[in-house]
């Protein structure tokens, strides 16, 4: 178990308040001003020492992220975008860390802004998150009332200017391009990359997007150095991560523990383990709903990190677990899921909008044993028609999950929908020909 | 799920009152000169919270002339985002969240609940348009399901019981306390916390 002396995020429980008081008594905004002074290099180096990689799904270095944009600001101003739209089901981390830890964040803001030369940074905030976007507002009223923020911040000679946007209940929004497009005061539509946001980005300027936990992490570890950090974990699997443990287990929490933690133990210490025991165990989705599910067999021994989780077809995403117990029905897990998405998807592209629809009609029908033999191979199939022909990486997401559920549950699928194996042979029915006469 | 449909009944006229105008104004200030239009997920939901919690058309075509932007891209983005009602809802308005992490917890009594105290069907204004209720996808409180939002407040850790008492002081037109419901701290593991110790006890 991670040391509490290691753990960045001191107030995830709210034990001892928000405020800039407490905020500062645990280490926050106390040498800002040394750190930026220390120059872009520099901060940009020891974050790619540090190995840091995306908290926010796609695990992509952010060191590397930041060198990508333009050394030096042309006609166009550069902004940095953070992206607090958490709308992934199982994910619950940010949420924390805004309404608890604002002010890592709006350290994490500056110096992230300082490092890529943008003076405006945009918190976009997923609207239902109101309470928590009006206590982050406060925070950040409170850091330019200490001049912390604003003209000259924390005394640097950087002017810098934080502004919060909601957004109002679309999961694609969390997508970069989808955000940007939102902000820009438009629907959620993902836009075609390349261009990346680097280069073109919001109103077409150079932009930065970052999860809400990455930039928070970012102060300690130019504070403790990002050697520290690299030391935790596993190499390029390094530093802690905020694990949401929700489902059937018997204390669902938020904990940060570090990265390459075996799941078990994760479940077991943290969370109480499984409800009915371990053996009791039928899944778990190891990285919120768009990652595959894992069968007990391997949570026996996974450990949770970027690399060892794709290894087995599956990946850490933003680590919000989802345990399901063999109390529930696993294909109607999936269905609802497959429904979620399908409300979800933005419509943009035909086969993420047409193909999540009968992702779910089919599994609906799967969950109460009518489908058809021809129906499992079809849904597969359908899935595979999804991943990879979209703009943005929706697709992927809506069909993993189908494709770990037809992976590792065929015989529960096989089993309620009464596939009778003597007839093996699939009739071959032209695709056009009217069912009615084929029916007796 | 959430209901995309237009509203019958129309108000001719809609105007910003003269604070949420100023408000307006402060919103469309923190976004670079000429790009106003990037106010108006803001402004929507300024009209939605004066004009009783929905959307008539009038506002937005008074926010696309406000913003200079076509009334069809304000209409647009109204109908994109599923937190824009663009008919009435109840003044105390129900959201449960049923996706998987809080199904698995029991999400569905909840909305059992919600259908003998405030009506059969979802999207219904019931008890002289005091409540209607809704189902919805993850509202991003994944550790603490099952749970339901009361406009703008998180009700967490629920089960029927605890449900039907706040659906009764709903209907009595009080606003019932948000949080936790199991008297938990926040995410925290209850009764089985093994970490940042000495802070909590500190």
């Amino acid at each position: 178990m991670l040391k509490d002396k290691d753990r960045i995020f001191k107030n995830l429980y709210n034990d001892n308040g928000i405020d800039l008081i407490s905020a500062k008594k645990r280490g926050d905004w106390i040498n800002t001003k040394d750190l930026i002074a220390k120059g872009k290099k520099w901060i940009i180096d020891e974050i790619k020492l540090s190995e840091l990689r995306g908290r926010g799904g796609a695990g992509f270095p952010t060191g590397l992220k930041w060198s990508f944009a333009p050394k030096e600001v042309g006609s166009r101003p550069h902004y940095l975008v953070i992206n607090a739209d958490e709308s992934e089901p199982g994910t619950c981390k940010d949420r924390d860390i805004l309404r608890f830890e604002p002010h890592k964040l709006l350290e994490g803001c500056l110096i992230a802004s300082y490092a890529v030369n943008a003076h405006v940074c945009y918190i976009y905030v997923r609207g239902e998150y109101y309470n928590e976007g009006q206590k982050l507002q406060s925070s950040i009223n409170e850091a330019y009332e200490n001049n912390l923020i604003g003209k000259n911040a924390c005394g640097t000679g950087w002017d810098f200017d934080i502004y919060i946007h909601y957004g109002a209940g679309a999961y694609i929004c969390g997508e970069e391009t989808a955000l940007l497009e939102s902000l820009e005061g438009k629907k959620g539509q993902p836009r075609l990359k390349p261009p990346f946001p680097a280069l073109i980005g919001l109103y077409g300027c150079p932009t930065i997007i970052n999860n809400v936990e990455t930039i928070a992490i970012v102060p300690t570890i130019l504070r403790r150095g990002g050697d520290w950090f690299s030391k935790i974990g596993r190499s390029k699997n390094t530093g802690t991560k905020i694990f949401c443990i929700s489902g059937n287990v018997n204390y669902p929490c938020n904990v940060e523990e570090e990265m390459g933690i075996s799941l078990k133990e994760l479940i077991e210490t943290h969370a109480g383990g499984v409800v009915g025991g371990w053996d009791n165990l039928q899944a778990v989705i190891p990285g919120g709903s768009s990652m595959p599910l894992l069968p007990k067999n391997v949570c026996d021994t996974i450990t949770m990190d970027f690399d060892s989780l794709v290894a087995e077809k599956s990946g850490l995403g933003t680590a919000g677990i989802v345990v399901i117990n063999k109390d529930q029905d696993i294909i109607k897990c999936m269905a609802r899921i497959a429904r979620f998405y399908k409300h979800e998807s933005c419509g943009q592209c035909s086969p993420c909008r047409e193909g999540s629809g009968w992702m779910w009609r089919m599994l609906e029908r799967m969950a109460k044993g009518e489908a058809s033999r021809d129906e499992f191979t079809m849904l597969m199939d359908v899935t595979k028609q999804i991943e990879g022909h979209t703009i943005c990486a929706f697709g992927e997401g809506c069909s993993w999950p189908v494709q770990g559920l037809l992976k590792h549950f065929k015989k529960e699928i096989e089993e309620r929908n009464n596939f009778n194996p003597a007839f093996k042979k699939e009739r071959e029915i032209p695709y056009l020909v009217d069912q009615h006469l084929l029916d007796k | 799920m959430t209901l995309r449909k237009i509203s019958k009944d129309q108000p001719e006229h809609f105007e910003f009152s003269k604070e949420n105008l100023e408000e307006a104004k402060m919103i469309v200030e923190k976004y670079p000169k000429g790009k106003q239009q990037s106010a108006v997920m803001s402004l929507l939901y300024i009209a939605q919270k004066q004009n009783d919690n929905w959307i008539p058309l009038s506002a937005m075509k008074y926010i696309g002339k406000l913003l200079e932007m076509p009334y069809m891209r304000v209409y647009e983005v109204a109908t994109f985002y599923s937190m824009y009602n663009l008919s009435p809802v109840g003044k105390y308005f129900i959201q449960v969240c049923t996706t998987t992490p809080c199904m698995i917890r029991g999400a569905y009594e909840i909305v059992e609940a919600c259908k003998e105290k405030i009506s059969k069907n979802e999207n219904e204004l019931v008890h002289e348009k005091n409540s209607s209720w809704t189902e919805v996808e993850c509202l991003g409180a994944c550790i603490n399901a099952p749970m339901m939002q009361i406009n703008d407040s998180y009700y967490e850790d629920l089960d029927k019981e605890k449900v039907l008492k706040i659906l009764d002081q709903v209907i009595s037109d009080k606003m019932p306390k948000a949080g936790s419901y199991r008297g938990r701290l926040n995410s925290e593991p209850e009764n089985n916390r093994k970490t940042l110790l000495d802070i909590k006890n500190a």
